[in-house]
């Protein structure tokens, strides 16, 4: 089960790189594999959560660009993860909600290991743009998401 | 769906809120800490030409390919162009710039001003 969902979420990243949202606004992405990653964190668990978003990290930062990419994929992973995570154990947010805090804390994790790794603040200029952007592509996301896991509804997978 | 009639939407809500309160906050602390500049640096067809220090008055022709120009005049610690060659004029029309990271851009001559502060800071974009 955890194969297919990395698989998938593989995937999900993989049309990203084909379609890319960043004629609009550098940077930006949908989030399309944080569909699977809230599926796997609402219907699975945690640790699988954690597990297949670091390995899906790692596997698509080899495929698809390269390991200086893999720190601020990780950075962004842990952070959204995590602030995911607290979200959905407080019980007082969607699924929208929590997929709106994990879309941004991507682009915040990412945003802090370019100020650690480049030492420019000046990148952090970009986090107002990214953080309504985040907001944006983070609701659809979790509609998705929601109906996704209605569907899962009466279908145990753990 | 049922899920949006509960009171966890509402919180989204104001999650939603927050974040976009946080991000105008932020833009507004930077439009704040923007530094004033040190010199107008000027960049015609992607080559950095000159950088003249925005504390001396002066009134300078940008040359450019085919004959073009620009009249870029530094005035009060502030960079402007109130002259050009070109037909649109929106390099003139643009505001005065004084801070770092500003820039007033003429296309039709590809020639940019940006403001650069005392010390050089080269910023590589990684998205």
């Amino acid at each position: 089960m955890l194969g297919l969902c990395i698989a998938l979420a593989m995937i999900m990243s993989y049309i990203e790189v084909l379609v890319p949202l960043s004629f609009a606004v550098p940077g930006i992405k949908m989030g399309l594999a944080n569909i699977v990653i809230i599926f796997v964190l609402y219907k699975i668990g945690t640790k699988e959560a954690i597990l297949v978003s670091l390995i899906r990290v790692i596997l698509v930062s080899l495929l698809f660009s390269n390991v200086m990419a893999m720190a601020y994929s990780i950075a962004g992973a842990v952070l959204s993860l995590g602030v995911m995570w607290i979200l959905k154990k407080t019980d007082k947010f969607s699924v929208i909600g929590v997929s709106v805090a994990g879309g941004i804390m991507h682009n915040v994790g990412q945003i802090i290991m370019a100020v650690i790794l480049l030492g420019t603040k000046q990148i952090a200029l970009y986090l107002p743009v990214l953080l309504i952007t985040g907001t944006a592509t983070g609701i659809v996301i979790g509609i998705v998401s929601g109906i996704v896991i209605n569907r899962f509804k009466k279908i145990r997978l753990d | 769906m049922d899920m949006f009639k509960d009171k966890k939407f509402r919180n989204d809500l104001i999650l939603g809120a927050a974040v976009i309160i946080a991000a105008a906050g932020i833009w507004l602390g930077f439009e704040l800490l923007k530094e004033d500049g040190a010199f107008a640096v000027v960049t015609v067809d992607s080559v950095v030409t000159e950088k003249y220090p925005l504390d001396t008055d002066a009134e300078i022709r940008l040359e450019s390919e085919n004959g073009g120009y620009n009249i870029l005049v530094i005035k009060d610690g502030k960079a402007d162009i109130t002259e050009a060659s070109c037909p649109d004029h929106v390099c003139v029309d643009q505001r005065s710039i004084s801070k770092t990271g500003e820039a007033i851009t003429c296309l039709p001559n590809k020639t940019v001003i940006t403001i650069e502060g005392p010390q050089e800071a080269e910023v590589d974009l990684v998205s």
